[in-house]
């Protein structure tokens, strides 16, 4: 038995909350019937109003019964900061400071442990906040996310700072998309029905599998013909690549949650893409203890050829989850979601 | 992402005030999956078989407070919110005749972490009532 928690991101439900499909109750009741008792949020997905008209206490006190009422336990809430609110001009400094305590402050009042910081956010503005956080008892962690990675400068810049600035309220939380290493099928799925030739596909993907460099797999679909969304389908190696699971280790002190990004799960319980046992065995061997939030994001994939089925999906990454940590039962769902 | 979505399909009718038909009206959400403050929706576009409507004639309601396009540049205290049906009216003196009509509807976002400035649309034929 492991001492990883799962966990859920309701951004997996984004296809049915956006429609109005499932409420949010809807979706803390299906996290809980499978186990997976920690909750992440993106705040202003989640939250109407948030951050600019900012949020009712009894909005916030329905989350409290919420993860009262299902056992779950609120664990991180992703914030935006979006310092490009004003035409024309970044927003300053200070501002930019004074808005994630603002994320801060309402982290703590969803009860959260953590809140997520976007990658571009500059390490010297968390740096800033950290003292708020560590008051607070709230954690900043910035989401290692592809095309960046752990060996990265960038990645570098903030590990580097956060050490300088000695605070435990500053750490990393990686997304497990990074760790690529094949081409998804529903992306080349998708980029065959906007018409990329089948055999350009398929080189893609094979290339993908060699560990080619994406300049040369540019330039060789550009040979064979490829215009347009062949092309495309060819960029995208730029942002994404094969990066070692083991590359974590070096930061185990500073990861504190994990986004179990997932594009698609079989029918078998397989990720295609992502190799999560290797990526357990090395969080295990790291002595991780915290949660692994399913991501589904899959279904900006596929919405344009059939309706997401993300409670399935989360389902499914669930049960693998289970199985790879070592647990004795099954996750499964109790009640069906109304469609 | 939410391409699809961005056209919601139940209500589609002409615009009337002071008895005088000024234009017509659908319901359009953000395709986000997060809401965005209004200073960052950078421009939404209109077109009705394959008419566009110009940038000035171009209203955005939610919760009963209509802006026009450049007053949302600078409206750092309300959203379009996750998933909030906006209402998207264009005006167009006489509105459009009963019947089928082709309707386009662009959103141009700036969002802070993308090294570009994306654009989403979505095409449906609506149909408006008799």
């Amino acid at each position: 038995m492991s001492s990883i928690k799962r966990g859920v991101s309701l951004y997996s439900f984004q296809n049915e909350t956006f429609q109005g499909k499932m409420s949010l109750e809807d979706c803390v009741r299906t996290c809980a019937e499978l186990g997976a008792n920690g909750i992440e949020i993106i705040g202003e997905q989640t939250f109407w109003g948030w951050p600019e008209v900012g949020v009712e206490d009894a909005a916030v006190a329905e989350w409290h019964r919420l993860m009262q009422a299902y056992g779950t336990t609120p664990v991180s809430h992703d914030f935006m900061l979006d310092y490009k609110r004003y035409k024309g001009r970044e927003m300053p400094f200070d501002e930019q400071v004074a808005s994630v305590k603002n994320d801060i402050d309402f982290g703590a009042r969803l009860g959260m442990k953590y809140i997520r910081a976007l990658v571009s956010i500059a390490p010297e503005v968390l740096v800033a906040a950290a003292p708020y956080a560590e008051e607070k008892n709230i954690k900043i962690l910035i989401e290692v996310h592809a095309p960046l990675h752990f060996d990265h400068p960038w990645i570098i810049r903030h590990a580097e700072a956060f050490e300088k600035a000695g605070s435990d309220a500053l750490g990393f939380l990686p997304d497990m998309g990074m760790f690529l290493f094949a081409y998804p099928r529903v992306w080349k799925e998708k980029f065959l029905r906007v018409g990329v030739p089948r055999h350009i596909a398929d080189y893609i993907e094979k290339a993908y599998e060699d560990r080619v460099l994406s300049e040369y797999v540019i330039l060789n679909v550009q040979q064979m013909g490829g215009t347009g969304p062949a092309i495309a389908m060819a960029e995208v190696t730029r942002h994404n690549a094969a990066f070692e699971p083991k590359r974590m280790l070096d930061y185990m002190h500073r990861i504190h949650n994990i986004h179990g990004k997932f594009y698609e799960m079989t029918a078998d319980y397989v990720e295609p893409s992502i190799p999560y046992d290797e990526i357990v065995a090395v969080l295990q061997k790291g002595g991780y203890t915290g949660y692994i939030c399913s991501e589904y994001e899959g279904n900006r994939w596929i919405e344009d050829f059939e309706e997401p089925d993300s409670v399935e999906q989360v389902r499914r990454q669930q049960v693998m989850l289970a199985r790879l940590l070592g647990e004795a039962t099954v996750p499964s769902l109790k009640t069906p979601i109304a469609a | 992402m939410m391409d699809n979505k961005m056209i919601c399909t139940e209500q589609f009718e002409n615009v009337v005030e002071g008895g005088e038909t000024i234009g017509f009206a659908f319901l359009g959400r953000l395709p986000y999956y997060r809401g965005l403050g209004l200073s960052m929706v950078e421009d939404i576009q209109v077109s009705v078989d394959g008419e566009e409507i110009a940038r000035e004639a171009i209203r955005f309601s939610v919760r009963g407070k209509t802006y026009t396009l450049d007053e949302m540049e600078t409206v750092y205290d309300d959203r379009w919110n996750f998933g909030e049906k906006a209402r998207i009216i264009a005006l167009k003196p006489g509105g459009l005749a009963p019947g089928a009509h082709k309707i386009s509807f662009a959103v141009r976002m700036r969002v802070s972490y993308l090294p570009f400035v994306p654009t989403t649309r979505d095409t449906k034929e609506l149909a408006l009532a008799a």
